[in-house]
């Protein structure tokens, strides 16, 4: 398991050089460096569903983030309480990872998942659903009540994003037929 | 010919798009409809299929894409797309309880198997294309209005 | 237990980022590696040592597969992170052109 420590450790950099760099653009890249990494992650933990929807997903993150960030590339300031800030923050992370390792004990080791339900999904699925791949089975056959929960979130997201996009206020005439005859 | 050249990007950048926006969009109609013997599925196979008009976009300028896919056929599918999959959900009743998968299973590892499960990821990649399409055009066409006119 | 550690570490890197910095695009930055290592917890989890992937083949009968359920609740949670994105960078856009800033402590109506 050699390659997944040093995946892991790739990202974990990346992460850091996101964080840490000054210019947007720069970060947003080293973001898409972290969502790649853990794409091939994924495929060497066997899960390629998962890694062909991180894949697809990440390309298109970073299209919209760099539109987000094109001609903006403003300084922000650092000055004022920057010693208290930082130390009250690795405070909190410290004490946040202290509390993590100690509920890590409760997880099966790694390697030797406890797979109470998933024995079945995985002895019955074939003659149950008839569907060669588990993981669409447990998807759209096992857990579609889920699936349509996930539908309603991402129809509230895009109306969400389509709100706050819209022109606030009253068009006035010449923008609305200019729009209709863009359109 | 010369109006064609205003918008998007160089002849370069157009000629390659002409050449490969049709075999990705074909790569996402297959991992869709192979969802459920091989990897994929639909909430990929809709991603994918969205990218290709995104692609289409990016070269060419927002009049070719959004002549190819209007702004109402969007809506249209992303809400044909959440219908169509609660309907699925409620015609299991006939059997008995809710998503009861209710088509006959065929055989196994034929591209016409698994009952509604094929049905399913039509609707989820409808449902999940449609939307991710829409938010990238409310999103790319906003403009900030120190920037002017852009694109 | 080591792999568990340094996707803790991941997640902790994000949890950094979005309590310390000021621009707001930093913050998004961060939201979305926690994200990342949350989803990268769960398949790690999955894991079954010398497993193959959950397909079935038509020409073998495959033994010891890995996790299939948690894979499955990730595929939905990946999608949902994405739209969550865009609608964090929909509302960040928003603030740049009413406030023409992204840092947050120039915003007035932000501060305590």
């Amino acid at each position: 398991m050699l390659e997944l420590y040093i995946l892991l450790i790739f990202m974990i950099i990346a992460a850091v050089v996101a964080v840490e760099v000054k210019d947007l653009l720069s970060s947003v890249i080293a973001v898409g460096a972290v969502g790649l990494g853990l794409c091939i992650t994924f495929l060497v933990l066997k899960a390629p569903d998962v890694a062909i929807t991180q894949l697809v997903v990440e390309i298109l993150a970073l299209i919209i983030l760099i539109r987000a960030t094109l001609k903006k590339d403003l300084p922000f300031s650092t000055t004022g309480r920057w010693f208290l800030n930082t130390l009250i923050t690795l405070v909190f992370v410290a004490a946040f990872l202290s509390v993590a390792v100690y509920a890590l004990r409760d997880l099966p080791p790694f390697g030797e998942p406890l797979m109470r339900v998933a024995k079945t999904y995985l002895k019955e699925g074939l003659s149950e659903t008839g569907a060669a791949n588990l993981v669409g089975s447990v998807i759209l056959d096992y857990r579609a009540y889920d699936t349509l929960g996930e539908a309603t979130v991402l129809f509230t997201a895009v109306i969400g994003v389509l709100t706050l996009v819209r022109k606030v206020g009253r068009k006035k005439e010449a923008a609305v037929a200019r729009e209709e005859s863009d359109e | 010919m010369s109006r064609e050249h205003e918008q998007g990007m160089s002849v370069i950048v157009k000629t390659i798009t002409r050449l490969t926006v049709g075999l990705i969009l074909l790569y996402g109609i297959y991992i869709l409809v192979h969802g459920h013997i091989s990897p994929g599925g639909g909430f990929p196979g809709g991603i994918i299929i969205a990218l290709s008009f995104i692609h289409l976009m990016l070269a060419y300028g927002k009049d070719a894409a959004l002549k190819k896919l209007p702004r109402y056929v969007t809506s249209f599918l992303e809400g044909f797309g959440a219908l169509m999959f609660l309907a699925i959900a409620l015609l299991g009743f006939s059997g008995g309880y809710f998503f009861l998968n209710f088509i006959s299973k065929g055989e196994p590892f034929k591209l016409f198997s698994a009952g509604t499960i094929l049905l399913s990821n039509l609707a989820i990649s409808l449902k999940v294309g449609a939307g991710l399409f829409a938010i990238f055009v409310a999103l790319i066409l906003f403009r900030f209005d120190d920037e002017g006119e852009e694109e | 237990m080591i792999v568990y550690l340094l996707c803790l570490l991941l997640f902790c890197v994000g949890l950094y980022c979005i309590l310390r910095k000021r621009n707001i695009i930093k913050i998004i930055v961060g939201v979305i590696i926690a994200e990342y290592a949350v989803n990268l917890l769960f398949i790690l989890v999955a894991y079954r040592r010398g497993g193959r992937a959950p397909l079935h083949s038509p020409d073998a009968v495959i033994e010891n597969m890995v996790d299939a359920l948690p894979q499955a609740l990730v595929l939905t949670s990946i999608v949902i992170s994405l739209a969550s994105t865009a609608l964090l960078i929909a509302i960040a856009m928003r603030i740049y052109q009413k406030y023409r800033t992204f840092d947050i402590t120039k915003i007035r109506e932000l501060r305590g």
